[in-house]
């Protein structure tokens, strides 16, 4: 099982000959993940380790029947990718892609949205890893083990800490969502996976400062989660005004506080760690009590 | 990026939306000639990217010339909530019968758009909001459809805009919406939106956000930007591609990730507890990458911040494997020597993830006096705390 991506997901990379998309995909082939297919116009017929480059995102997916389409583009031609990509009826788009215009995000999350089809996961995010099954991203393949910890977080590097933390433990799925104003898909969307996923018996989730989704996100967990939630929150001593590191996190006046976020995690009976290794050690003490 | 009021105005008057432009001044003499070029009472008001001007002084009424000299003269260089005021925009006074409230914004939550109007204007909005919710209409708007005649209605309607005005306001909230999506805006408000007494409605204030991330599609925005009031090390971190935010404590850090350096600020405020209050310095992400050449330039902006006592080097290895980032500390370290400079302060380095044992070997090897290594981020945090206690 796992969320959003598993053994059988073929995956399509948009961008794969540009110098990046070329060294993510020989990564994540490395660690077993089935790419099908490459796009990048204009360069059809080609092949990148023997992977065949299609010119469009139309043929790639009638050719191979790819249903993952992780996006290396540059930011320019962001969202013309992920438009294509829920044109073709691909299910999942995952967008590593950063600097993308809000714009830009906003338009084509919404078409994604109509399409009723295809759920966007990013931009700006490192993407998703089901261990053992299959890597949709940046996210190193080696650090972990398959296991039954779920974990959706707002930060690249946050996720691989807490990866290592809990190495020993495994993880079903670990979804970063990325750091943007605007993303694809929320903590909402990962803990309503996590919670309907037979192989996830309990869920890591770390956000910043910045916007109310961890503080929505508690709402949700106090009506519709019952399996054991464990949070981080980062940017305590962020300043207000001050833009940190990610687009989206900021603190604007006494709005999107981490205090604020934690508190409102804490009030629904989710444990928070004051630090990363802190809050590894509370969900080894709860996956320890199952 | 925040615009100045003369700025969004700029934007408005581009668009048309109707507003006053006035003349943008910085000293008391060139506002005492506008106030003469203009030729009535006018309002020389503070152009600082902060709420509660009028509150703080920042705006007042010159009936005269001279007047607007000596209004301009005490409102340059008046502090306002940590803003130094650079320029005053000098513009005609307007009478005004009543006052209301339009913005377009971000709605991260519903990842869409939010129209927000209000005839209760004039007053800051987040009090209205918590004071007086009903009064304040807010209309989704979706980005694939904008803000269409009907839409424009629809928020008008909402907000209770009277119909002797509602043509107006219509027309001005669709040209405010093409301002918001020519221009990449992230937030267009204005707060007065006026009636003044032949009954025309116009933009007495303004303000803009711009979507940096957009920049590529408005070369024209470059000229907005304003570094007269950019902390000079973050400046300077800006000329090197270097995401820097200067704190006020004593821990230099540095590290991969905005997640993972965000959390070690915290980490570092955290272990400074114990020894009398020592804080984080500054943030800085050197992101996925870190080469030696990158890992010197964030070096050498941290070591140049005087109130810095010693340097927390955090690296999660991820992409980048360990010992690459240890070889970018041990150039990082010879090119500073080559600068002429010697580190004087001490590095405390945490090494995690890929290649991690290879790294901490490369770094030991090199024997650097100025280098500890720790095994944890926490561990890493307290060490440097101390020293920076140490130090102080």
């Amino acid at each position: 099982m796992a969320i959003f991506l598993n053994e059988n997901s073929k995956i399509l990379v948009q961008g794969i000959t540009g110098s990046e998309g070329t060294k993510h995909t020989r990564r994540m082939v490395a660690s077993g993940t089935n790419i099908v297919a490459g796009v990048t116009p204009g360069k059809g017929g080609q092949d990148v380790d023997g992977i065949p480059v299609f010119n469009s995102v139309g043929e790639a997916v009638a050719a191979t029947g790819a249903d993952v389409c992780v996006v290396f583009v540059p930011p320019k031609f962001t969202k013309g990718a992920v438009v294509e990509s829920v044109d073709a009826g691909v299910p999942l788009v995952v967008v590593i892609t950063e600097g993308v215009p809000i714009k830009d995000t906003a338009e084509f999350f919404q078409y994604a949205e109509n399409s009723g089809t295809t759920r966007v996961i990013g931009p700006n995010c490192p993407g998703l890893i089901s261990p053992g099954k299959s890597n949709a991203g940046i996210i190193p393949g080696d650090i972990t083990k398959a296991g039954r910890i779920g974990l959706v977080s707002k930060s690249g590097t946050l996720t691989y800490q807490m990866m290592y933390e809990l190495r020993d433990l495994g993880f079903s799925s670990c979804v970063g969502i990325g750091g943007d104003p605007v993303i694809g898909t929320t903590h909402i969307d990962a803990l309503k996976a996590f919670e309907a996923d037979p192989e996830t018996d309990a869920i890591v989730m770390i956000g910043e400062i910045g916007g109310d989704a961890e503080e929505r996100a508690a709402a949700f967990i106090k009506d519709n989660v019952t399996k054991p939630v464990v949070g981080y929150v980062a940017g305590f001593t962020a300043p207000e005004g001050k833009t940190m590191g990610h687009a989206g996190a900021i603190v604007s006046g006494s709005s999107g506080t981490a205090q604020a976020k934690k508190e409102a995690l804490e009030a629904v009976g989710v444990k928070v760690g004051k630090t990363p290794s802190e809050t590894a050690r509370l969900m080894r003490e709860i996956i320890e009590a199952l | 990026m925040d615009l100045y009021e003369y700025q969004a105005k700029d934007l408005f008057a581009k668009h048309g939306v109707p507003t006053q432009s006035g003349i943008v001044v910085t000293t008391a003499q060139a506002a005492k000639e506008a106030a003469a070029t203009i030729g009535t009472t006018v309002v020389v008001k503070a152009q600082v990217k902060t709420g509660g001007r009028g509150k703080a002084g920042g705006v007042k009424l010159a009936a005269t010339p001279d007047e607007a000299f000596e209004k301009a003269n005490g409102i340059l260089g008046l502090d306002i909530k940590g803003h130094i005021v650079g320029k005053v925009l000098v513009t005609e006074a307007s009478d005004i019968e009543e006052e209301y409230y339009v913005s377009f914004l971000l709605d991260r939550a519903n990842r869409t758009y939010l129209a927000m109007a209000s005839v209760e204007g004039g007053m800051e909005i987040e009090q209205l909001a918590v004071e007086r919710p009903e009064a304040l209409a807010k209309v989704p708007v979706d980005a694939l459809i904008g803000v269409t005649p009907e839409k424009a209605a629809e928020i008008s309607d909402a907000a209770g805009f009277a119909t002797d005005i509602r043509p107006q306001v219509i027309d001005i909230l669709q040209k405010m919406w093409v301002v918001f999506t020519e221009e990449d805006a992230t937030l267009v408000e204005i707060n007065p939106l006026v009636k003044d007494p032949s009954g025309k409605i116009l933009a007495l204030d303004g303000k803009v956000s711009l979507d940096e991330n957009a920049g590529f599609r408005h070369p024209d925005h470059e000229a907005l930007v304003d570094n007269t009031q950019t902390d000079p090390l973050e400046l300077a971190a800006k000329e090197k591609d270097l995401n820097y935010v200067k704190l006020d404590g004593e821990v230099g850090v540095i590290g991969n990730g905005a997640g993972l350096v965000m959390s070690t600020l915290d980490v570092v405020a955290y272990a400074g507890e114990e020894f009398g209050g020592v804080k984080p310095a500054n943030f800085l992400d050197i992101g996925g990458g870190a080469s030696a050449q990158v890992m010197a330039d964030g070096l050498e902006i941290i070591l140049g911040d005087p109130s810095v006592k010693s340097v927390f080097v955090n690296v999660f290895g991820g992409i980048t494997a360990c010992d690459e980032v240890a070889n970018g500390i041990v150039q990082a370290i010879e090119l500073i020597g080559q600068h002429g400079k010697a580190i004087d302060k001490p590095l405390v380095v945490r090494l995690d993830g890929n290649n991690a044992d290879l790294g901490r070997t490369i770094l030991t090897d090199a024997n650097l006096s100025v280098v500890t290594l720790e095994d944890t981020m926490d561990g890493a945090a307290r060490r440097a705390a101390e020293l920076a206690a140490a130090a102080k």
